[in-house]
Order: structure tokens, then sequence, then C-alpha cells
């Protein structure tokens, strides 16, 4: 078994206090807003008890469990916590976690389902397991373009290529940009899993594996500029390629379409009266601290009142999907799931429309909502598909 | 024993109760020099009878029940003693009422300070609750249970004197009211009803507090964090005590510690005004550093340490990791204002006898009726000599508080220990009376001021 000394964070990790401030959103209105601990409230899942277990673990004091394993792959890497310890580590608070779960991935010890997202991930190039074969599906009939040097890549991920809901929003978005007239390619079935999950996963090797890959794939077509349909493609391009000598301008679609907007190239649609609400994505919030984009594209739709829910921003609570949850789902099945909490908050502002920036939080929201019953009042829309031309 | 976990599950739902070897070890462990005490089942109910079927449990099977709320008081308060199920308080957690007219609140005992400021600030925001320094999750219960003071301790006392009403379920099951509640007359008074003082400072020993009804107080716009300095010990009494004379502030606390070195043997008076208006600050700040302080200043003997500092609410304590190790614990006294000096000197010898440096700490109580006196052990909760040292000092210190004919907050069970062999004879009688009447299968929170 792998111990304190080859743990990255080994003389950091024992100074959390387990005093509990990581469990609030911004505006202090709750212990609630670490979604692992809103959906167990066992001490055990928030993120001071994580850690201590963590360090427990890796000392001997404690073993190997399933539990301990689906303890640590609960937590969705939404960065609330590092919002809000006030400690001076709080910036790795998240890698601590993250570290711990490689060590698991190293020792082969790892929850099923986690296991299962890493192979679909290595064999099939995505966590879903569908055949890489199928990855262009969702363009049929757009008629888009393969990337051939044009001014952005349009790169899609697992959730946008697979996902029958998230494909909504990555055809919307191509529209928008095709609309727009920005000159942009895909990569079809050549695209592959761009590691962000497997990141948070803990699963090192194959995050470096699949980063090579890109990089030299996007290298070799000569790609400067990189437009995403997810915040989590979004966040591993931007931070975490440039290590493995992948150095490209990256955007999230939200920044584009907020360009466009401004230089009058894209004009929202008129939605009079309808009450909106967002979303805020953890890859595009509290990882990369994007707020303003997406909050300027659902400005640009006339005539809607845009109304904010208690929990926003930096304050934002995750939908439970992030480091592979989408998949794992280890948050789910209860009304305390964090995707069904945020239903019932975009209920409370009365809004009609939950507006997403993300395809995971579009899926784990989409049937959240449905979940409590609110489907019938409150439409979850991908931001792409707010501003999609009928 | 499965059938006691199956019980549990029952009772609170699979999501909430847990035997398993994971939440049992984050259970046993307090933040502070304690050592790890097991439970055998943790459960997380969500409502008052939920609660009262887990206590009724337990009297069945004869398990002990430790009711936690935010687990913060680092004494090891919370850590069940006789194994048994913990009851984490943290869902229980709804705010019922706020009468802005007669200014109370009534909340479910889980709730978090942090949320009820929060909630006050929101919806509410001319006044305020006496919120504890403590970490933001400690709970409005817990801290009852101890007799907890916060940033309103000068002006209205300890928190349990701001109590309205109480809710209770007792050791065996039944619930209990106090206070004006107890008659269906609303959460507005303790008083005149006679006294039943039994479940405060008790550490959860003789009931499971389930609401409470607390008063609120006029918080007002600005807000400014003054400070006073001075370098003589035996001055700090004597200006506390003329500034409860002018009775203009809110929190009084004087502190010193060897680190940061500008703060090392100086004394800090942390002084909190507040007004509607700035020409009311004017006044306060003109009446407190120019006429009552202002003879220590031309004598040279104090001086302005800080104007306007901005003091959070809540508060944000990192007082943990002084020594980059991740732990601290304290031993908190009541003690009058006159012992300041003799604390802080005493105190601080203790600490350079364990290389630990000095953090000393007086807040006010009521019109310097009395004040809590705290000493702080930093330890490395990494190195297991650092944690002996500070577990020994806070035994030295909750020897010298009894020398010093003071008396321990929210004492461990060490302390616990002392104040009772010198408790007088037919108090300490009528504590276990008390405790055998009303918990016959001594279940609740067992090893708490257990009188033998
Ligand atoms: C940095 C720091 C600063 C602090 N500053 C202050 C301060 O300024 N003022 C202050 O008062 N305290 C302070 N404390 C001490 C302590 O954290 C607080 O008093 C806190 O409010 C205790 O509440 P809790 O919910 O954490 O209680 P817990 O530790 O969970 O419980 C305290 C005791 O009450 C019992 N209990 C818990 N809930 C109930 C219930 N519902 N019914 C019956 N019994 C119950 C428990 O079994 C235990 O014996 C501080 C602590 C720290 C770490
Ligand atoms: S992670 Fe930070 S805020 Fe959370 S318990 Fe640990 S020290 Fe406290
Ligand atoms: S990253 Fe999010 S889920 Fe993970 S411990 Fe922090 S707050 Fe909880």
């Amino acid at each position: 078994m792998m111990g304190l000394e080859e743990y990255k964070y080994k003389d950091l990790i024992h100074r959390c206090f387990r005093c509990g401030y990581c469990k609030f959103p911004t505006d202090w209105s709750d212990v609630t807003n670490c979604p692992a601990y809103a959906r167990f409230r066992m001490e055990s899942y928030s993120n001071g008890g994580r850690l201590w277990l963590i360090y427990a673990w890796l000392t001997g004091e404690i073993q190997w469990s399933e539990n301990l394993s689906k303890i640590l792959y609960s937590c969705t890497s939404c960065k609330n916590c590092v919002e809000k310890c006030p400690l001076s580590f709080n910036d790795d608070i998240v890698n601590m976690v993250v570290a711990a779960k490689s060590q698991m991935v190293e020792t082969g010890k790892v929850p099923p389902l986690v296991r299962k997202f890493l192979q679909n991930v290595q064999v099939q190039g995505n966590p879903y397991g569908i055949d890489a074969n199928k990855r262009a599906d969702w363009m049929n009939g757009l008629e888009l373009q393969p990337y051939q040097g044009q001014d952005y890549l349009y790169y899609v991920g697992c959730e946008g290529a697979y996902d029958t809901r998230a494909q909504g929003a990555a055809r919307a978005t191509a529209r928008v940009l095709q609309d727009a007239g920005v000159s942009f390619g895909v990569l079809g079935v050549d695209e592959c899993c761009d590691g962000n999950e497997v990141d948070m996963l803990g699963e090192e090797a194959l995050l470096e594996d699949l980063a090579t890959k890109n990089i030299d794939q996007f290298s070799k077509r000569g790609v400067k500029n990189i437009v995403t349909l997810s915040p989590h493609a979004y966040n591993v391009f931007k931070n975490k390629y440039p290590a493995f000598g992948g150095h490209f301008n990256v955007l999230h679609y939200t920044q584009v379409f907020a360009d466009l907007i401004k230089t009058g190239k894209l004009k929202g649609p008129e939605q009079q009266g309808v009450r909106i609400t967002f979303h805020d994505p953890c890859f595009l919030g509290r990882w990369n601290g994007e707020y303003n984009a997406p909050r300027k594209v659902i400005g640009a739709v006339k005539g809607a009142n845009f109304t904010e829910m208690e929990r926003n921003k930096k304050g934002a609570l995750c939908c439970g999907g992030g480091a592979g949850n989408f998949f794992t789902d280890f948050l789910g099945g209860s009304g305390e799931s964090p995707a069904r909490i945020r239903a019932r908050e975009a209920g409370d502002v009365k809004a009609d429309i939950l507006a997403v920036a993300c395809p995971n939080c579009l899926t784990m929201l989409d049937d959240a909502v449905k979940a409590e019953g609110l489907d019938n009042r409150i439409k979850v829309m991908d931001i792409s598909e707010l501003l999609c031309p009928a | 024993m499965e059938s006691i976990y199956q019980a549990l599950v029952e009772i609170v739902g699979e999501d909430y109760a847990s035997n398993r070897h994971e939440e049992l070890f984050t259970y046993s462990k307090d933040l502070g020099t304690s050592p790890p005490q097991w439970p055998e089942y943790v459960a997380a109910p969500k409502t008052v009878e939920e609660v009262q079927k887990i206590v009724y449990l337990a009297n069945k099977e004869k398990v002990a029940i430790v009711p936690l709320g935010g687990g913060l008081t680092l004494a090891g308060l919370a850590l069940p003693l006789k194994g048994g199920i913990i009851i984490d308080m943290k869902r229980l957690d709804k705010i019922i009422e706020v009468n802005e007219a007669a200014r109370y609140m009534v909340v479910e005992a889980g709730a978090s300070h942090g949320k009820v400021t929060a909630y006050l600030h929101k919806h509410h925001p001319t006044l305020m609750h006496s919120e504890p320094g403590a970490p933001a999750a400690a709970t409005i219960g817990g801290n009852m249970a101890i007799h907890g003071q916060g940033d309103l301790a000068h002006p209205y006392g300890f928190n349990t004197d701001m109590i309205n009403g109480l809710e209770v379920i007792l050791p065996t099951g039944e619930i209990a009211r106090f206070g004006s509640c107890a008659v269906g007359s609303g959460w507005y008074t303790m008083h005149p009803l006679p006294d039943l003082g039994l479940f405060l400072g008790w550490n959860g020993s003789t009931g499971i507090i389930t609401k409470i009804s607390f008063r609120l107080y006029p918080y007002k716009k600005i807000r400014d964090n003054d400070a006073f300095t001075v370098s003589d010990e035996n001055l700090v009494p004597e200006i506390l005590h003329e500034l409860t004379h002018l009775g203009l502030t809110e929190d009084l606390i004087a502190t010193s510690s060897e680190i940061p070195p500008v703060m090392n043997r100086l004394h800090h008076i942390s002084i909190m005004i507040a007004g509607d208006y700035e020409e009311e600050m004017e006044f306060k700040r003109h009446m407190i550093f120019d006429l009552t302080l202002g003879k220590y200043i031309r004598s040279g003997v104090g001086g302005i340490g800080g104007i306007a500092a901005e003091r959070l609410r809540p508060q944000i304590s990192k007082s943990a990791d002084w020594k980059k190790g991740g732990g601290f614990e304290y031993v908190g006294s009541i003690v009058p204002v006159a012992a300041y000096p003799e604390c802080y000197r005493r105190g601080s010898e203790i600490s350079a006898r364990h290389d630990i440096p000095y953090t000393v700490l007086g807040r006010v109580i009521g019109c310097c009726h009395a004040m809590m006196f705290s000493w702080s052990y930093a330890f490395n909760r990494a190195d297991a000599e650092t944690v002996r040292h500070a577990r020994e000092a806070l035994h030295e210190t909750d020897v010298m508080v009894m020398e010093l004919n003071g008396t321990i907050w929210k004492p461990a069970v060490f302390g616990q220990k002392l104040m009772m062999d010198r408790m007088d004879q037919t108090t300490l009688q009528l504590m276990k009376k008390v405790k055998d009447l009303l918990d016959p299968n001594g279940i609740m929170n067992p090893g708490n001021w257990e009188v033998q």
C-alpha cells in the first residue's frame, strides 16, 4: 500500500482543523454548500472529514474500504471548500482529495463505477463506453466542416457528443456559431476525451496519455484557438495542457458568444416576460473565475427577466455531476441530491427557465427538475439553446 | 447489534445512519487533544420525532446517546466516552420564527450560528444575536448546552442568559417545554415560571435540546472595531471597569499573545462600537478615547492600537494553524475581571514550560460581572509530542484556574472532576439526584458531569 511518504501533500494534510467553514457558501446561508455533505450530512462527507480520513488511511490508522473510496469519489471537485476555507493551504484542499484518489488508482482500489468510467475512456475515448465511431452522430444534418485551419476548433467533448440531452446543446452552439459567421471546424470521430474528469478521478497516467494525444492532433492540424462546449474541457485545456506542452488560446463558448454580442454579430431572441435564472458551472466559475460572460449572453435575451438564485457565482451549489459523478452518480438517488436541491432553488425564484452553460449541469438538472415534478414549470436550457435561432 | 443499526435505519433512513468504520472513525475524534472515543453508531435525524424515537430506542437497548452539534468545543464534550450512538443534530436546523417586535428568534437546536447570522442579515437587518467567535458551523444548541458567550456578552451576558424558551427531549424520551411556550403563550419569555434550569451547562447529559428561543438585539449600521493597547497588564481591569461604566460599547476583549512579535507582552483591548449615525459614532469615540481613555494616553501608559477595523460576522478563526500543525485547544474559565493580570502571568509561564507561544484572551461578560478568560495551546496534529505537551499544559491550566478561585468553563472530563472535587457536597448530591431522576438508565452523554 502507498503511504504518507509518497503522498504529495504529506506536509499539509494534517493541518486541516475540521472547523467546517468549507461547508458554507459565500453568504453563509447554510452548512450545505459542499454537495457531498449536503447529500449525506455525515461529517465524513464534508471536506474536513474527508481530509482526516485520507490522513488516517495514509498513516495506516484505518484501512482502505469501499465506503472510504465512495467518500473520496463523492467529492465533485466543485471547489466550494477552496472558496471558504480560511487557512493558508486552502488552494490545495481539493488537490489533496484528487491526490488521494490517485493513490487509490495506483493500488487499483477504486469503486467499480470509477473503474468502468476509466476503462471506457481508455478503450473508446469516452466514459459511456459507446463506440468511438459514433462520436460524430451529434452533428448529423448540421453540415459542419472538419477542422482545417479555421479560426477556431470547436471541441464538443464526450457529453455533447454522446448524451442525447447534451447533444442539443452541442448542436445549438454549432448553429449559433454558424449563424454568427464564425469560422470554425470540428474533429468529428477523431475527437477524443479531454481528460478533465480523468484528472479529477486521479488517473494521472491516462490524463497524460489523453493530453499528449490531443495536443499532438491539435498541433498537427495547426489549431491555435479552441472554443469548448464544456467548462470541463475548457478547464483542462487551459490549465493542465500547458504542462504537457499544449499552449492554445482556449475559450468557453459563452465567452465567444459574449464577444459576438458586443460586436453586434449575435443578437438575442425575444422571450417576453420569461423569467430566467442561471446555474454557474463550477469549472467555469470557481475554477476559472468566469461569472460575467454567461450573464452577458443571457442579458441579450430581449424582454426576459433575469433573476439570481440565492446561491450564485462563487457561492453556487454544484449540480453534483463533477469529477465523473454525472456517470458514477454517488450523490444521486435522493431528494437531497444536489441537483434536486438546485432544481427546487430555481423553483423558489419562480424561474421559467433554468439556464446552464455546461453539458454536465444540463443533464443533471434536466433529470432533477423531472424528479422534483417541476418540469411542467421549469425548462432547463443550455445558454446555447436559449440563443439558438428557431 | 445489527438490530440497533436496523432500528436506526428505520428511524432516520439508510443515508443518515451508519455503523461503518469511516463514519465511526470520524466521530471518534474531537478537534482538540482528547484521545479518540469510538461510537458504535451515528445517526443524523431530521425531525424532533426522529430524535425522540432514537432516545426511546437507546432506553430500550440501554445504549448511550451523545448529541453532537458542530463538535467544536475542542474539549471532547461530544465524544462518546461510553460508546453508543452519536446523534448528529445538524439536520435539525429549521428557523421557526423571528419576532421583530419582541426581538426574539426560535430555531431548531442544530441550526448553525453562521446560518442564524446570515438569515438575520438578510431578512431582519436591524437585528443580531450574540454570536460566539467559534467557527460558523457551531450550533445554537451546542453553544447553549455549554453556556457559551458571544459578541454581545458585555452588554447582555452569557448566551444562556438570553434564552426565552426551550424544548427538550428528556433522557426518557418525553418532550418538555420551558418558559412561556410551556403554557402555549408563544416563545417570548423564560420568566416568571418556576425555575427548572436543568439543561444548560450540562453538556447534553440531562436531555437533548431541540428548540430554542433566544433574544435578539439591535444591529446598528455602522460598526467599528477599535483597539487600545497597554503594556502593563495591571491596568487592564481598571480600563475595562471604566469602559463598562461608560456603557457605550458592545464586545470588549483583552488579548495578549507571543506571536506576532508586535503583540508580545502587550495587551490589546478590542473595543466594539456601533451606531446608526456618524454623529453617534463620533460621540462614542470621543467619550471613549478622549474622555475615558485619554488620561492613559496623556500619561504615556496606553495608546490607540487601531481605529475602525472591520469585524466580520461570522468571525473567521485561523487560530488552529498558528503552529502550522492544524490543532489547538484552550482552557476557558469564568473569572472576575480583576484576575486578568494573574491569569495572564501564570498562563504565559505554563506556555513557556511547554514551549508553546502563549495566547490569552479575556472577554468581558456583563457589566464587568465576570470575564471569560482563555489560554490557548497550539499543537501539531502530526507530532504526538506536541499534542502531549498541549494536553499537559491544559491540565496544568485547569488546576491553576482552581487555585485562582476561578470556574472552568466547558471543562473537559479532567476539569469537571477538579470542579466536582471542590464542589459543595449538597450541590453535588443534588446534581446526582437530578441526573438519576431524569436519566434512570444513565444513557445521556455518560461520563460528563458524572457524580461518583
Ligand atoms: C476557534 C474557536 C473559537 C471559539 N470561540 C468561542 C466563543 O467565542 N464563545 C463560545 O461560547 N464558544 C467558543 N468556542 C467553543 C465552541 O466552539 C462553541 O461554544 C460552540 O458554540 C459549541 O457548539 P457546538 O455546536 O460545536 O457544540 P458541540 O461541541 O457539538 O457540543 C457541545 C456540548 O453540548 C452537547 N450538545 C450538542 N448539541 C446539543 C443539544 N442539541 N442538546 C443538548 N446537548 C447538546 C454535546 O454533547 C457537547 O457536550 C470556540 C471554539 C473554537 C474552535
Ligand atoms: S478544509 Fe479548511 S475550512 Fe474545511 S475543515 Fe479543513 S481547515 Fe476547516
Ligand atoms: S470540492 Fe466540492 S464536493 Fe469536494 S469537498 Fe470541496 S465542496 Fe465538497
